[in-house]
C-alpha cells in the first residue's frame, strides 16, 4: 500500500514540477544568451491564467476539437504515473512497459494531430503532417535504442531494466553508448527542441507543434502547453533513469527516498545545463534535414544492437 | 450437440441465401433482408461452431458426394475452429450492414447476382477452412476465388472494373496452380489425398522444401505479401464496400489459414529448414512497410484500405515468421508466443478492417465518391459513422487501449525473445524486423490521421458531400459490432489469449495460456512477470477515471466562445486551402523519394504575363515498384513470346494436325523411356 502511495507522490511530483522544469531551461537559456529571462514561477501563472480565460473556439471545431486537450493531457499523466522517478519497483510500473509507454506518447500525439486536422486550417494540416512524419521516423529509433537496453536486462519492463543496469549486471558495454546517444537525440526530437523544433517560434516555415495548437486557447491550450512540459520532464527522466540510475531508491525507506529524490533534482539540473548549451550552440534546422537527423538516430540504434550481438552476447 | 454439425450448418444457410437470391429475384426488398437475415444466420453458426470446435477435440465426417473414390472429408481442429470463427464474426457484422448498404444499390440493379455470388463465396470461405482433404479444399478454394471475381466485377460497366477483375482471376489461378503443386508433392509422398494420411507422409528436405515454397508462394500471393501484391490494391476496391470488407478482413486470412494448414500442419516443421522461417519474417517485413509506404499515397479511400490490407498481413507474417524460427530451434513455448500473437492480429484485423471498409462504403454511400480530395467535414454531418470509424483508426493504428496494439506488443515480445537463439545473423535480422514493425506502426498512425482528417475534418471540398447524410441503422449497428469487438478485444486479452491457445496447443502442443495467468488476470504476462507486462484494464481504469473528473470540470465550466478561424488575415479562407491527402503526405513522398518515384507534373495558365497566374495544376503518381518492375517485365515477355510463336497459329489444317501428330509421338515417346 506504501508503494502505491510512493508511486502516487512521485507521479505528483513529476506532474507538478512540470512547468518548473520547462522554466528553468528557459531562464538558463536566457542567462547564456545575457538576458534575465523569464521568473521560475513564470509557467504556473500562465497556466493559471489560461485556466481561467474563456476559451475561443473555430466555428467549425467539432467535439473530437474539444476532446483533443483531455486526451492528450491524460495519457501523459498517465505516462508519468507508470516510469519510475525516485523509487525504482513501483506498482504502476507493471501496468505499461516501456513499448506501451512510447504507444501512450503515440496516443496523446495522435489525438493532437486530429484536433489540429479538426478546424480545416492550412497551419493545422501542415503541423500535423509534419509532426506525424518525424514522430514515424523517431518511433523506431526510439524503440530500438531501447531494445538494445532490453536486450542486455532480458526485459521491456522499465523496473526491471532500470534494476539490470544498476546491479551493474552489464558492465561496460559499449552497446549502450550507442543507445543512449540515438536516445538524446530522440529526446531532443520528441520533445520539440532546437534543432529540430523551436518551442518560441511561429514562424510557418519551421515550426511543427506549435503549428498544431495554433486553434487553442484557454484551458484547452493551458493543458497542452502543460502536457507538453511534463514531456519534457518524463523524457528527461526516462533517459537519466535507464542510462544513469545511481541513486534512485530501491526501497522506500525516507534516507532512500530523500537520496534519491536529491540525486533526481541534480541529474536534471546537470542534463538541463547541457540542453540549454546545445539550445544555444544550435541554430535550428532546415525542415528536410531533420530526416536525416532522426536516420542518425536510428542508424546508431542498429549499431548498438549489432554491437550488442557481436561483442556482448557470446561472451 | 457436435461441433462439427453446427460448423456444417453455417455452409447450409449460406446455401439457403444463395437460393434465396434466386429464388426471391423478383421481389428486390424481400430478397435483400432474407439473404441478409440467412447470411447472418450463417456467421452466427461459424461463430458457435468455432467457439465450440475451440474447446472440443478434433472433430470429423465425410459427406456422400464427390468423387466416386473420394467423399468429401470434413474436419473441425483448433485451428479450423478459429478461422471458421473469425470469418463468422466479420460475416455478422456485414449482413446487418449490408441490410442497408443493398438498398441503395437495389434502386439501380439486380441483387440477385451479388446475393447469389456473395453466398457462394462464403460456402467457399467456410468449405477451405472445414476441408479435411486435399480435393475438396482446391474444390472450395476455387469457388472461393471465382465467386469473388464476379463480386469484383458486380459494377461491370466500368473498364476499370472489368481490368482488376481479369487481373484478380490471373492472380487467383496461378495461386491455386502454385498450391496445386504443393499437394501434389505430398500426395506423391502419400498416395492419398486424405490430410490424414498427407500428415504423416515422410517427405525429404529437399520435397519438403519445395512444398514449403510452392504453398508459401501460392498462399503468399493470395494473402498479398509483397512483392505477389499486386492484385489486392486492385480488386478489393473494385467490389461493393461490403464485399470489401468480407475480402480484405476475412478472405486474405482463409490463405494464412491455407499457410498454416499446408506447412504447419500437413508438411510439419518437425523437417523445416532455418530460412523458413527467415523467409516469411523477411516477407513480413518488407510487406508492413512498403504496404504501409504505399498507403499513404493514396487517395482513394478503399485503395488505400486496400494497401493496409498488405501492411496487416506482413505483420501477421512477422509473428509467423518467428514462431517458424522459434520452432526449428527447438523453443517451442517462444513459438506459440508469436503464433498466438499473428493469430490475435488476424482476429484484431479482422475486425478493424472490417470496420474500415464498412466506414469507407458508408461514406461513399453518403458522398457518392471515393476520392479524399472531394471530402472533409463529414464529422459534422455523419457524427455516428465518424465516431465508429475513428475506433477503427485508432486500433488500426496500434494505439492503447484498442486492439491493436495488443497483438503488435505481443509480436514485439515474441521478437524480443531473439537472443535466445544461437544463430547469431539470424537473431540479429529479428530486431531489424521489429524496427520495420514499429515504423510500420507509426507510419500507419499517420495515415490514419491523413484519412479521418481529410475525410470527416475541416471543411467539405465539394458540394455532394456537404450534403451527405447520415447513413441508416443497419448500416451503424453493422459497423458498431466490430467496434465494439475492436474495443474489447483491446481490453480484454487475458481472456481471449486462452481461447486462440487451443491452436499452438494443437500444432505445438503447448501453449502460453499458462504463462498469460500465473499472474491474475489483470496482468498480461506473455512470459514472465519480470520480463514484461501490460495491464489494459489499469490503462483503460485511469484513462476513465480521468476523462471523468475532466468532464465534470468541464461541464462545470461550459462558457466558451466561438468565432472564425485564424487566417493570418484572409478574409474568407475556402475549402481548398485545407491541408488535403496529397499535401498531407508530401513531406514523406520527399523523404522517401527513392522508394516512391514519383512523377510530378505542375501546370500553370497565365493572363498574357508570367506574374499574371490564371491557373495552377499539380498532379502527382506514385508508382508501385512491383507492379512496374515485377508485372509489367514478366507482361512483356509474354507479349514477345507470344509474337516470337505466332507463326504456329498461322498454319492450314494439315499444319494443326501435323502439330498434333508430332505432339503425340513425343508423349509416346516420353511414357516409353518413363515406363
Amino acid at each position: 500500500m506504501n508503494l502505491w502511495l510512493w508511486n502516487i507522490v512521485q507521479m505528483v511530483l513529476l506532474v507538478g514540477l512540470a512547468p518548473l522544469a520547462a522554466a528553468v531551461v528557459k531562464r538558463m537559456r536566457a542567462r547564456l544568451q545575457n538576458r534575465r529571462g523569464p521568473k521560475l514561477f513564470q509557467p504556473y501563472r500562465d497556466l493559471a491564467k489560461l485556466f481561467s480565460k474563456t476559451p475561443v473556439l473555430a466555428e467549425r471545431a467539432s467535439w473530437l476539437f474539444r476532446l483533443t486537450p483531455y486526451v492528450v493531457f491524460v495519457s501523459t499523466v498517465l505516462a508519468a504515473a507508470i516510469i519510475p522517478v525516485i523509487l525504482i519497483d513501483t506498482p504502476l510500473a507493471a501496468a505499461a512497459d516501456v513499448i506501451a509507454l512510447v504507444a501512450l506518447f503515440a496516443l496523446a500525439r495522435f489525438f493532437l494531430a486530429l484536433g489540429a486536422m479538426d478546424t480545416g486550417t492550412a497551419f493545422g494540416g501542415m503541423g500535423a503532417s509534419r509532426e506525424m512524419t518525424f514522430s514515424a521516423l523517431a518511433e523506431p529509433a526510439m524503440l530500438m535504442s531501447i531494445f538494445v537496453l532490453s536486450m542486455a536486462s532480458e526485459s521491456t519492463n522499465l523496473s526491471t531494466m532500470i534494476e539490470a543496469v544498476l546491479n551493474g549486471h552489464l558492465g561496460l558495454h559499449p552497446s549502450l553508448a550507442f543507445a543512449l546517444a540515438a536516445m538524446l537525440l530522440v529526446t531532443i526530437a520528441e520533445t520539440g527542441r532546437i534543432p529540430v523544433d523551436n518551442p518560441s517560434t511561429h514562424l510557418e516555415l519551421t515550426m511543427i507543434h506549435e503549428a498544431m495548437i495554433l486553434e487553442y486557447s484557454g484551458r484547452y491550450l493551458a493543458l497542452i502547453e502543460w502536457a507538453g512540459q511534463i514531456k519534457l520532464l518524463l523524457f528527461a527522466t526516462l533517459l537519466l533513469n535507464l542510462f544513469f540510475p545511481w541513486g534512485m531508491a530501491v526501497n522506500d525507506s525516507p534516507p532512500a527516498m530523500l537520496l534519491a529524490i536529491v540525486s533526481w533534482v541534480t541529474k536534471l539540473l546537470v542534463l538541463f545545463v547541457l540542453l540549454a548549451l546545445f539550445e544555444n550552440r544550435m541554430a535550428k534546422m532546415r525542415i528536410f534535414r531533420v530526416p536525416e537527423y532522426l536516420g542518425l538516430a536510428f542508424l546508431l540504434a542498429i549499431i548498438g544492437m549489432l554491437t550488442h550481438y557481436i561483442l556482448e552476447v557470446g561472451v | 450437440m457436435n461441433a462439427i454439425v453446427w460448423a456444417m450448418a453455417a455452409p447450409v444457410a449460406a446455401l439457403l441465401a444463395m437460393l434465396a437470391s434466386v429464388v426471391l429475384s423478383r421481389k428486390r426488398d424481400v430478397q435483400r433482408r432474407q439473404v441478409c437475415l440467412l447470411l447472418a444466420i450463417s456467421g452466427l453458426l461459424s461463430i458457435a461452431g468455432g467457439i465450440i470446435g475451440l474447446f472440443a477435440p478434433p472433430s470429423t465426417t465425410s459427406l456422400p458426394f464427390g468423387l466416386p473414390w473420394l467423399p468429401v472429408h470434413l474436419r473441425l481442429d483448433a485451428l479450423a475452429a478459429f478461422f471458421l470463427m473469425v470469418i463468422g464474426l466479420l460475416l455478422t457484422a456485414v449482413a446487418i450492414y449490408s441490410v442497408g448498404y443493398l438498398r441503395s444499390i437495389a434502386r439501380e440493379r439486380s441483387l440477385t447476382p451479388l446475393g447469389f455470388f456473395l453466398s457462394l463465396f462464403i460456402v467457399g470461405m467456410q468449405g477451405v477452412v472445414l476441408a479435411d482433404d486435399a480435393y475438396a479444399f482446391m474444390v472450395f478454394w476455387e469457388i472461393m476465388s471465382i465467386s469473388s471475381y464476379f463480386l469484383v466485377t458486380f459494377e461491370h460497366e466500368e473498364e476499370s472494373n472489368r481490368k482488376a477483375g481479369f487481373l484478380y482471376l490471373l492472380m487467383a489461378h496461378l495461386c491455386g496452380l502454385l498450391i496445386l503443386g504443393s499437394f501434389a508433392i505430398l500426395y506423391v509422398a502419400g498416395g492419398s489425398f486424405e490430410f490424414e494420411v498427407m500428415r504423416t507422409a515422410e517427405l525429404s528436405p529437399v520435397w519438403a522444401s519445395l512444398a514449403f515454397l510452392l504453398a508459401g508462394l501460392g498462399f503468399g500471393m493470395k494473402a498479398g505479401l509483397v512483392p505477389l501484391h499486386a492484385w489486392l490494391p486492385e480488386a478489393h476496391p473494385a467490389a461493393p464496400s461490403n464485399v470489401s470488407a468480407l475480402m480484405s478482413g476475412v478472405m486474405i486470412k482463409v490463405a494464412i489459414f491455407g499457410f498454416l494448414r499446408l506447412v504447419w500442419d500437413l508438411v510439419g516443421l518437425e523437417q523445416s529448414a532455418w530460412w523458413w522461417g527467415g523467409l516469411i519474417l523477411a516477407a513480413g517485413s518488407s510487406s508492413a512497410v512498403t504496404g504501409v509506404l504505399l498507403a499513404l499515397q493514396q487517395h482513394d479511400l478503399k485503395r488505400l484500405l486496400a494497401y493496409h490490407s498488405v501492411e496487416n498481413i506482413g505483420i501477421i507474417a512477422i509473428g509467423l515468421g518467428l514462431a517458424m524460427i522459434f520452432v526449428h530451434f527447438g523453443y517451442p513455448a517462444l513459438a506459440a508466443l508469436g503464433l498466438v500473437a499473428a493469430l490475435y492480429h488476424t482476429l484484431n484485423h479482422a475486425m478493424f478492417k472490417g470496420l474500415l471498409f464498412m466506414g469507407a462504403g458508408a461514406v461513399l454511400h453518403a458522398s457518392g465518391s471515393r476520392d479524399m480530395e472531394h471530402m472533409g467535414g463529414l464529422i459534422r454531418t455523419m457524427p455516428y459513422t465518424a465516431a465508429l470509424f475513428l475506433i477503427g483508426c485508432i486500433s488500426i493504428s496500434a494505439l492503447p487501449p484498442f486492439n491493436g496494439f495488443v497483438s503488435e506488443w505481443l509480436t514485439f515480445q515474441a521478437a524480443l525473445m531473439a537472443p535466445q537463439l544461437k544463430d547469431v545473423f539470424l537473431s540479429a535480422l529479428i530486431p531489424f524486423s521489429a524496427a520495420m514493425l514499429a515504423l510500420a506502426g507509426a507510419l500507419a498512425a499517420a495515415c490514419f490521421i491523413k484519412v479521418f482528417g481529410v475525410v470527416f475534418q475541416g471543411v467539405p471540398r465539394s458540394r455532394a458531400v456537404a450534403q451527405a447524410r447520415e447513413v441508416d441503422r443497419w448500416m451503424l449497428s453493422g459497423m458498431a459490432i466490430p467496434a465494439v469487438l475492436c474495443f474489447l478485444l483491446g481490453v480484454l486479452p487475458i481472456w481471449v489469449i486462452p481461447l486462440i491457445d487451443a491452436v499452438p496447443q494443437s500444432l505445438l502442443h503447448t501453449g502460453i495460456s499458462h504463462s498469460i495467468t500465473t499472474s491474475g488476470w489483470l496482468w498480461l504476462t506473455p512470459i514472465a512477470q519480470e520480463r514484461a507486462s501490460y495491464s489494459p484494464q489499469i490503462v483503460l481504469v485511469v484513462l476513465l477515471l480521468a476523462g471523468f473528473c475532466f468532464a465534470m470540470i468541464h461541464w462545470r465550466t461550459r462558457a466558451k466562445r466561438r468565432t472564425a478561424i485564424w487566417s493570418c488575415g484572409n478574409p474568407d479562407p475556402t475549402a481548398r486551402m485545407q491541408y488535403n491527402a496529397t499535401s498531407f503526405s508530401q513531406p514523406l513522398r520527399r523523404i522517401f523519394a527513392n522508394i516512391y518515384q514519383p512523377q510530378e507534373k505542375l501546370l500553370r495558365s497565365y493572363y498574357g504575363h508570367s506574374l499574371l497566374v490564371k491557373k495552377v495544376r499539380y498532379a502527382v503518381h506514385v508508382r508501385d515498384l512491383a507492379w512496374h518492375y515485377g508485372y509489367l517485365s514478366i507482361r512483356q515477355f509474354t507479349e514477345w513470346l507470344a509474337k516470337r510463336t505466332n507463326w504456329l497459329n498461322e498454319r492450314p489444317i494439315h499444319g494443326y494436325l501435323a502439330f498434333t501428330f508430332v505432339t503425340l509421338l513425343i508423349l509416346l515417346g516420353l511414357l516409353g523411356v518413363l515406363v
